[in-house]
Parts: structure tokens; C-alpha cells; sequence
């Protein structure tokens, strides 16, 4: 159960520092310091048991359905990296104590630093796949608030956004090969994974996944091409780069390489990539350090190069080669860590990280002087330091290679020569900035920093100097646990010892030795070479093609989104005749096995009157009046063929809705322009009809294909249980207000919040008024015709009493809450148009919103009712009553649903109607008016 | 019957389409109405063209007019008209705020072509 407490704990720990302020910063350090001390004693405690060899694992569901588990283990790997974490976080919350200036906010920094380490833990720990993705990710998120700590410095932040972009990215895909994985094996278990060797490298799918999870582990390493990111991160605090760049970040694509090691290591393709990928990102990088001037640029292209060394190791056929793979992480972590401790405290105390101000520092700062020359030492693999160590075996390593073939000999001679570039490097660290003359022009002059701030450095370099010299006794228990979880059994056994006699790769060493310290002799020579490339900046070119990246897609998005709406309707159309288009070749024959019915005479006429107002409609668009008259032909023919196939309720709904859209789009047409200008190309008139035939006709076809072919309706179960289940004999009803209910409650909710939002848009709308019709004849004085207002106010009555009737006997004859709805509109919109509004709103004094809401509310309750009794929503119970001198009726609680059916179309329709009507008023001409104007 | 009623969905579908197609707002709501009229008809034909079928349940009756798609048909009906009644309201607002009833974005350099 101790387990997840070292997550948590350092998890915990990232809010103890906010509850601090920045006046007390001992107190600050040391409190932040205390759950994870507690968290390293955990893994102390553990320690024995692992390095005996058991695995100690901790399993929790937390989103089964994904198959992510809060699962953590504990095997040699994980401590590990979980001691360097600890450890070397600790330090760096010391040194961090006294390296931030009172300026800067140390409980913020103190929060980072807690998130990230937490997160780093979670990824040595993680038991599953998709929780390791997580911390993953939460690591690239962490960096990025840690690299722009100083977010007020343009560098600090575009270097973290630089950083965040390429681990992210890389994160993503790694992702995406966890999935693939997953999918492989099943489980996103981690040890089933690890052992499923064979069944994931038999797999089809292991190509992309172990391209992708490599892609993730390095970006995340800055392996070459993705190294640019590191320099720039260099932005950060130095003790963010310290821990970022020695024991965690970039050895968390590493620790992934070694995780995976067991499942994904051992093919060719792994081979290659890694190995070769790792190489020559140690010798490419190694090349730069030697040429930085930044203290901090040397150390960080000098770890980019110690990573490509660790990966290659990771690459390689050989077990002992991962063995000296961890060893390194291990070393590496340690003289690194301290490295840039002392950088920090040449920046600290002199003010300048420039190695070319730099010289002569062993005077003033004797003591930080000599732990750097000792890190930098074993950096450069000197003998007796634990460097020369896994220097020693990764040489060993390279010579027994099997990859390359006959070109085999390369891979120990470009070691080598990595060796000595990192020889070179390490030399002019220490000799350009520590000895040499007594530096001038300081910006600060510079005194050896309080003990606090050396003492991490001393611990680490400590190290260094105990590892070196008796690696048996301090590391072979947990490398060996470390191997255990990491390569495959029978495991080599480990002799760690400094002398192995003479043989070649001490031969190698030598050679690096003496070939760096010769090269760094000859160095202006390199410098001089060097300056005859121009100079390329990594965040210069990022930025660059980002920049370009989002013209580009401006540029992408512009071209189809440009404002045009007939462009979009050509895209759309276009997509749909290629998508039906390609439906309808794939078919046989148009014509389907069905038989054909005959034709009459009448139904000719039909077909022939609605297609010739159809296309009147269309060809005399520009007259706006008569192109709505046109419509309403085509839609009183619609409401006839509705009549004509058996569709009772469906035309008396179109002929309702037909009256009620005409006298809407003449109101309408009132306010807008009488005519549409001649506008359009004659190209474009030739392209639009194309594709509208084109439309037409596959319109056309898909609809005679489906008619001509057998039906088979799930109609036979509504005919079925209409009477039964529903209690109506009227199936179209049941089915609108009983069986699809549900979708009919959808539907009146739009029809109300149209209704509100045409409300709204007529809210203060400005409006042109044409004071004449577009023939230039005034409009008529005669407002409201005597015929019309006398038959109108006789008809409305009656109108609505054939409303009830309709809504009443809706269930079991064609009638309903629609039909009924639009009929009482009608009939009061007829009232409006023979009166006015002003009279009308006199006599009608209600609003329509409330009414149209009040229909949806009534119609969801009716819905709930059925929950009181137990039964779905939307359940309808009837039954037959003796009503006295009616008779016998069925009443069903859909009659109550139908009410606020009826109710809403009403409101609805009379909210958009009369609103829009009323806005007329203003501008009507009078019969005063134009007494005036005469 | 078949392929008349069909030719007639056609017919109002492409007229609709050639409206819809327009650069105006008043034409392009017509043209949506006319489109809403062809895809009404295809959606009811669905179930087959139905001559003197039975729209009520009676006893000794069995022969029916398909009623889902009257069903779908008759609220694509209202919901259609709240549709045409948005749209063509836009339009008014349009003209109101923009003092144009084109339907392409002014500030969009591309259609030159439309406005002559």
C-alpha cells in the first residue's frame, strides 16, 4: 500500500510551498523538501526487497471501460530512477534555495518543480501503459511551466513553447503506439506487455507501433533530428536544467527504451534505428558542445550527446551493452547534475555564463573550481571516476557489435570518436572557465557561494569519485536488479572493476584521451572552420516554419471558407452528386423488380402543373411576386399528391403550412427588394443549371429506384398495435403523439426556439421601406376591405370550433395537434391581415411566447407523467369513459401531449407571424398620410 | 406512375437547387422551400405510392397507406416552415444591419463574378 504514496506524497508536496510566501525561503526549501524525503525513505525501505529481486506492484481500477488502471510497480528499474529523482531532486531543491533571486517567486518555482517530479516518478512507476502516457505527458506540461519560469524573458518563453511542441508532440504519438499495443496484446498491463515479446513482434502492427513509441521516447531524449528543442530549453532557472537535463526529462525516453526493452528490443528494425539514431546524435551533438560559448550550451549539447551515447547502448544486440546503458543513466546523471550546478554558480556569481569573459575562476572560487574540474573529469571517462567506467564498457560493447556487417569496424572507431570530442569539451568547460589568467570586466565580481549552495555539488561529485572507485560494492546490486527488469534472461553476469588490463578498448580510451586534449590544443583551428557555415538558430527556424506553418493553413482555411455562401453550397453539392453519384453506378439497373402502377389522365395534368410551376419558380426568380406565387402553386399541387396517395393528414398539415409560408414570404418580401438585380455570369447561369439538372436527376433516379424496388416496412407492427397499444385508429397520429413521441417533443422544442429567435432578430430591426410596389405604384389607401373583414370575423369562429373538432378527433381520424394548431393560426392570422394588428392585439391581448412555451412544457410533462407510474418516458395510457349525453369516448393521456403539440405550433406560429406583421404598422400608408402629401 | 412522380421530385428538386444557388437571400429562401417540397415528396414515396389505401384502422380493412412516413413527413412539414419563416426573417435582419440582401460576405474578396 506504501506505493502510491510516492507519487502522491511529492504530489501533496507541490502545494506545500504555495502555502508560503517568498519571505521565508529556508523555511520554503526545507518543508518543500520533506514528502519527498519521506518518499525516498519509502523507496529505501523497499530497496533490499527489490535488489533481492522481487517485484513489489500496486494495482487500482480507475476507468476500466479504457482499461486504465492506477496500477505502479517497483522493480530494479524503477528504483532506480526513483533514486536519482529523489536524490538528485532534493539537492536541487537545496541549491535552488540559494540560487533564485529574492525576485523570483521561489513557491511557484518550488510548485513546478513538485508537479514535474511528481510526474517523473509516475513514469518509473507506472504499471500501465495508458497511466504512463499520462505522466508522460503531464512531464512535457510540467517542463514547459518550469523552462518559462522566467516568462517575462521572450527566450524563457519561446524556448518552452518550443519544448512543449516537440515532447507533446512526440508524447502524442507515442500514444498512439501504445494503442496499437494495446491492441496487439490485449491489456495495457505492463507486465503482460513485457511478456509478450513474441505475439507483438509477429504482429503486422509492430512497425508502426514501435515508430511511433520511438518517436515519443526520442523527442523526449532530443535524439537527433528532434535535439533542437534542448539548447533552447536552456532559458530555464539552472537548477530546472539540472534536474531536467541530468536525472529526469530527457532520460525519461531512455527509461522508456529500457522499460520496453523487453518487449520491443531485439529485432533488426530496433537495431538499426536506435542504434545508428543514437549515434549520431552523440557524435553530432558532441561536435556542437565543443563549439558553444554559453557554459550552458556546452552542457547541453554535451547531454544530448551522452543520451545518443545511452541509446545506442540501448540499441545495441548485446545484453551487456544495456547494462552499460543503466550504468550511464546512473553516471550521467551524477557528473551532469553537478556540471550545471557549477554553471549556476558561475552564472550566480559572476553574472555571465560567456566562456569567452570566463577565465581564471580557481582563484575566487577554488572549491567549486575543483568539484567541477572532478564531474567534468569523469564527463571526459578519466580513469578512477565512475565516467571512465561505463565509458569502459560502452567501448567494449561497440567492438562486439554485429550490426553494419562488414562495416561493423564502424561503430567502435565513431565511439571513439565521440569519446574524444567529449574529452575536448569537458577540457575547455574546465580549463577556459577555471584556469588561465584572472578574468577582467566582470559583471560581478565573484566570491565562493554559501556552503548550502556547493554542498549538492560536493554529494554529487562525491559520488563520482566513490562510484569510480569501488563500483562493486556501491552499484552492482542495483544495476543488477535493474537488469533484471530490463533484459531478457540468461542475463549476463556483471564484474564491475576499474582495470581489465590492457586490451582494446582501454587502447580506445587512450586514444580519446590523448586525441581530445590534442584536438582542444587545435581548437581555434576548429572555431575557424566552423565560422565558414552561417549560423543557424534552432528557435529561429522552428518559429520560422510555424509561422509559415499557419499561413499556410490560414491560407488552406481561407480558400474554402471564404465568406461565399453559393461556394459552400458548391462544395456540398458537389460532394453530394459524387457520393449518390458513385451509389448509383454501383447498381445494376434503375428500374427494380417491382411493378409498375398505371397512369391516369388527371394525375398527368398534376405532374405536368407542379413541374412547370417548379420550374416558373426558378426561371422567373428575378420577379420576387410572381416567384412566390409560383411556389404556392407547387405547394397546393404537393398538398394534393399528398391527398391523392392516401395521405390524409399530410395534406391537410401542407395545405395549412402552404397558406401560412406565403403569407409569411410576402410579409417578408414586403421589406425586401421587389426584384433580384441580373447579376450572375452567364457561366455561372450555365454552370448552376448544370448542376442543378445534375441534382435533379439523380434525385430522380434514386426515387424511382426506390419505388420500383420491393418494400419492406417495420409499418406492420405500427399498424398492428396503433389500436391496441396506442387506444387511436388514426396510426399516423399514434405514431406522432405515442410511439415516436420522443422525436415529436424534439421537434415542437425547435419549432419554440425558432419561434424565440425570430423574436429575438426582429428585436430592433431597421428595415427599408419602399413607399411603392417595384412597378412604382403607391400602395393601395384601402387598408382593410370591408368583404374581407366581415367574411374573416364571421369564418374565425368557425375556424376554430373545426380546430377542436380536428384536435379531438385526431386520434382515431386524420386531424391532430398540428393540423388542428395550424388551422386556428390560419384563422387568426386572417384576422390580422383583414383588421390590422393594432385592432387584433386590442381584442387578443395575449403574448405567444408563453403559449408556445407552455405547449413544450405541457408535452415533457405529459412525458414525465408516465415516470409517477412507473412506466418509460413517454408511456401513454387511455381508456374508454361514459361521458352523459356525449356518449362513449377514449381518452388517452397522448390527447394531453397533443394539446401542448397544438399549443406550440399555434404559438410558434403566431409569435413569427404577428411580430412580423406588427412591424408594418409603423410604415403603413393612411388614408391621413396621404391627404398630407396631396 | 412511378417514374412520372419521380421525373416531378427531380424537377423540384433541381429548380430548388438553381435557387438555392442564387446570390440574393429571397431566392435562396424560395429555392429551400422548393427543395423542402422535393425532399418532402421522396420521403413519403418511401413507403410506397399508396392509391385509395385506408388511413384509419377499421375492421376488415387491409389495405393501408405506409404511416411512418406520413409521420416523419408531417413534422419535416412544420419544421420546414420554421425553417423557411428563420430564414427568410435573417434575411430581413441582413438587409436591416448590412443594408444588402446579398448572401455572400462582403468583405470576402473571391465573388466578383456576382456582383457584376
Amino acid at each position: 500500500m506504501s506505493l502510491p504514496l510516492i507519487v502522491l506524497l511529492p504530489l501533496l508536496g507541490s502545494l506545500i510551498p504555495l502555502l508560503s510566501d517568498n519571505r521565508h525561503r529556508t523555511l520554503n526549501a526545507w518543508s518543500t523538501a520533506l514528502l519527498p524525503a519521506i518518499a525516498l525513505g519509502i523507496v529505501l525501505y523497499h530497496a533490499p526487497g527489490v535488489i533481492d529481486g522481487q517485484v513489489d506492484r500496486f494495482s487500482m481500477s480507475w476507468i476500466p471501460q479504457l482499461g486504465l488502471d492506477l496500477a505502479f510497480r517497483l522493480d530494479g528499474l524503477s528504483l532506480l530512477f526513483l533514486l536519482l529523482i529523489l536524490g538528485i531532486g532534493l539537492l536541487i531543491i537545496l541549491y535552488a534555495r540559494y540560487y533564485l533571486s529574492p525576485n523570483d517567486s521561489m513557491p511557484r518555482f518550488y510548485a513546478y518543480m513538485m508537479l514535474f517530479m511528481t510526474s517523473m516518478i509516475g513514469i518509473v512507476m507506472a504499471d500501465n501503459l495508458l497511466l504512463l502516457w499520462i505522466f508522460w505527458e503531464m512531464t512535457s506540461l510540467s517542463s514547459f511551466l518550469l523552462i518559462g519560469y522566467w516568462y517575462q524573458q521572450s527566450e524563457a518563453r519561446r524556448g518552452a513553447r518550443m519544448a512543449l511542441a516537440v515532447t507533446g508532440m512526440g508524447g502524442l504519438a507515442m500514444l498512439a503506439g501504445f494503442l496499437l499495443i494495446g491492441h496487439i496484446v490485449g491489456t495495457f498491463d505492463m507486465q503482460t506487455v513485457l511478456d509478450s515479446r513474441e505475439a507483438i513482434q509477429a504482429d503486422p502492427r509492430y512497425l508502426p507501433a514501435l515508430l511511433l513509441i520511438l518517436l515519443g521516447a526520442f523527442t523526449k531524449s532530443a535524439q537527433f533530428p528532434f535535439h533542437f528543442w534542448l539548447p533552447h530549453a536552456m532559458a530555464a532557472p539552472t537548477p530546472v536544467s539540472a534536474f531536467l537535463h541530468s536525472a529526469t526529462m530527457v532520460k525519461a525516453g531512455v527509461f522508456l527504451l529500457a522499460r520496453l526493452h523487453p518487449a520491443l528490443a531485439g529485432s533488426q528494425l530496433w537495431l538499426y534505428i536506435v542504434t545508428l539514431t543514437g549515434l549520431v546524435t552523440m557524435i553530432y551533438a558532441a561536435y556542437f558542445a565543443l563549439l558553444k560559448y554559453d557554459l550552458k550550451g556546452v552542457l547541453a549539447f554535451s547531454t544530448v550527446s551522452h543520451l545518443g551515447l545511452i541509446t545506442m547502448l540501448f540499441g545495441l544486440d548485446s545484453q551487456m551493452a544495456v547494462v552499460a546503458g543503466l550504468f550511464h543513466i546512473i553516471n550521467h546523471a551524477t557528473f551532469k547534475a553537478a556540471l550545471f550546478m557549477s554553471a549556476g554558480i558561475v552564472d550566480h556569481e559572476t553574472g555571465t555564463r560567456d566562456i569567452r569573459k570566463l577565465s581564471g575562476l580557481r582563484r575566487q572560487l577554488p572549491m567549486t573550481a575543483t568539484l567541477a574540474a572532478l564531474a567534468a573529469a569523469s564527463m571526459a571517462g578519466v580513469p578512477l571516476l565512475n565516467g571512465f567506467l561505463s565509458k569502459e564498457m560502452m567501448l567494449t560493447e561497440t567492438l562486439d557489435s554485429s550490426i553494419l556487417g562488414g562495416l561493423a569496424w564502424l561503430i567502435p572507431v565513431l565511439a571513439t570518436v565521440g569519446s574524444l570530442l567529449s574529452v575536448a569539451y569537458s577540457l575547455r568547460y574546465v580549463r577556459n572557465v577555471f584556469f588561465g589568467p584572472k578574468a577582467e570586466e566582470l559583471p560581478k565580481s565573484p566570491h565562493e557561494p554559501p556552503f548550502f549552495m556547493r554542498f549538492p555539488m560536493l554529494v554529487l561529485v562525491a559520488l563520482c569519485v566513490i562510484i569510480g572507485l569501488l563500483p562493486a560494492l556501491t552499484v552492482t546490486g542495483i544495476l543488477e536488479a535493474a537488469a533484471r527488469a530490463t533484459i531478457l534472461p540468461p542475463r549476463p553476469e556483471l564484474h564491475l572493476a576499474i582495470w581489465h588490463g590492457f586490451n582494446l578498448p582501454l587502447l580506445m580510451s587512450v586514444i580519446a584521451l590523448a586525441g581530445g586534449i590534442a584536438l582542444y590544443a587545435v581548437r581555434r583551428n576548429l572555431f575557424a572552420f566552423q565560422r565558414q557555415f552561417p549560423q543557424r538558430d534552432a528557435l529561429m527556424t522552428f518559429e520560422y516554419n510555424v509561422r509559415r506553418l499557419f499561413a499556410w493553413t490560414q491560407l488552406t482555411i481561407d480558400r474554402f471558407e471564404n465568406g461565399s455562401l453559393q461556394r459552400y453550397m458548391l462544395w456540398l453539392i458537389i460532394a453530394v452528386l459524387f457520393l449518390t453519384g458513385s451509389g448509383l453506378l454501383d447498381i445494376d439497373q434503375l428500374k427494380g423488380s417491382r411493378e409498375l402502377q398505371s397512369l391516369d389522365g388527371l394525375l398527368m395534368i398534376g405532374a405536368a402543373i407542379t413541374i412547370l410551376a417548379g420550374l416558373g419558380t426558378a426561371v422567373l426568380h428575378r420577379r420576387r411576386l410572381v416567384s412566390l406565387m409560383m411556389l404556392s402553386v407547387v405547394g397546393l399541387m404537393v398538398s394534393l399528391a399528398f391527398a391523392r396517395f392516401s395521405a390524409p393528414d399530410l395534406a391537410l398539415t401542407q395545405l395549412a403550412v402552404e397558406v401560412v409560408t406565403v403569407i409569411l414570404l410576402m410579409l417578408a418580401l414586403f421589406f425586401l427588394p421587389q426584384r433580384t438585380p441580373k447579376e450572375s455570369s452567364g457561366a455561372r447561369i450555365v454552370r448552376d443549371m448544370l448542376l442543378a439538372a445534375g441534382f435533379g436527376g439523380v434525385v430522380a433516379s434514386l426515387n424511382y429506384a426506390l419505388l420500383t424496388r420491393p418494400l419492406s416496412s417495420i409499418s406492420g407492427f405500427f399498424l398492428d398495435n396503433s389500436v391496441s397499444g396506442g387506444g387511436g385508429h388514426n396510426v399516423v397520429n399514434v405514431i406522432l403523439v405515442d410511439f415516436r413521441g420522443f422525436d415529436t417533443l424534439g421537434e415542437i422544442t425547435v419549432l419554440c426556439i425558432a419561434a424565440i429567435g425570430i423574436y429575438k432578430l426582429l428585436n430592433r430591426l431597421r428595415l427599408f421601406m419602399p413607399s411603392s410596389d417595384s412597378e412604382g405604384r403607391p400602395w393601395s389607401n384601402d387598408l382593410h376591405p370591408m368583404l374581407l373583414a366581415t367574411v374573416s370575423q364571421s369564418v374565425l369562429p368557425l375556424a376554430l370550433l373545426v380546430s377542436v373538432f380536428i384536435f379531438l378527433r385526431g386520434h382515431n381520424e386524420p386531424g391532430g395537434g398540428f393540423i388542428a394548431g395550424l388551422v386556428t393560426a390560419v384563422a387568426l392570422i386572417l384576422l390580422y391581415i383583414a383588421r390590422g394588428v393594432e385592432w387584433a392585439q386590442q381584442r387578443l391581448s395575449f403574448q405567444y411566447q408563453p403559449i408556445a412555451v407552455t405547449g413544450v412544457v405541457i408535452a415533457a410533462l405529459t412525458g414525465l407523467g408516465s415516470w409517477a407510474f412507473g412506466h418509460n418516458f413517454l408511456t401513454s395510457a387511455f381508456g374508454h369513459f361514459h361521458i352523459p349525453y356525449i356518449g362513449d369516448i377514449e381518452l388517452a393521456t397522448a390527447m394531453l401531449f397533443d394539446l401542448g403539440v397544438y399549443l406550440t405550433v399555434v404559438g410558434a406560429t403566431l409569435m413569427i407571424l404577428a411580430n412580423l406583421g406588427k412591424l408594418t404598422t409603423p410604415h403603413r400608408p393612411s388614408k391621413e398620410n396621404d391627404k398630407e402629401t396631396v | 406512375m412511378e417514374a412520372l412522380f419521380a421525373t416531378v421530385t427531380g424537377f423540384l428538386a433541381a429548380s430548388g437547387l438553381y435557387l438555392a444557388l442564387r446570390g440574393r437571400t429571397f431566392p435562396v429562401v424560395v429555392g429551400l422551400t422548393l427543395l423542402s417540397y422535393a425532399v418532402n415528396l421522396f420521403l413519403f414515396s418511401t413507403g410506397g405510392l399508396t392509391t385509395n389505401g385506408a388511413a384509419v384502422i377499421e375492421d376488415g380493412v387491409d389495405y393501408y397507406a405506409d404511416p411512418l412516413p406520413q409521420a416523419l413527413v408531417l413534422t419535416a412539414i412544420v419544421i420546414g416552415f420554421a425553417m423557411t419563416a428563420f430564414s427568410v426573417i435573417l434575411a430581413m435582419r441582413v438587409r436591416g444591419d448590412q443594408g444588402s440582401d446579398q448572401v455572400n460576405d462582403q468583405r470576402a474578396e473571391e465573388p466578383k463574378e456576382e456582383r457584376s
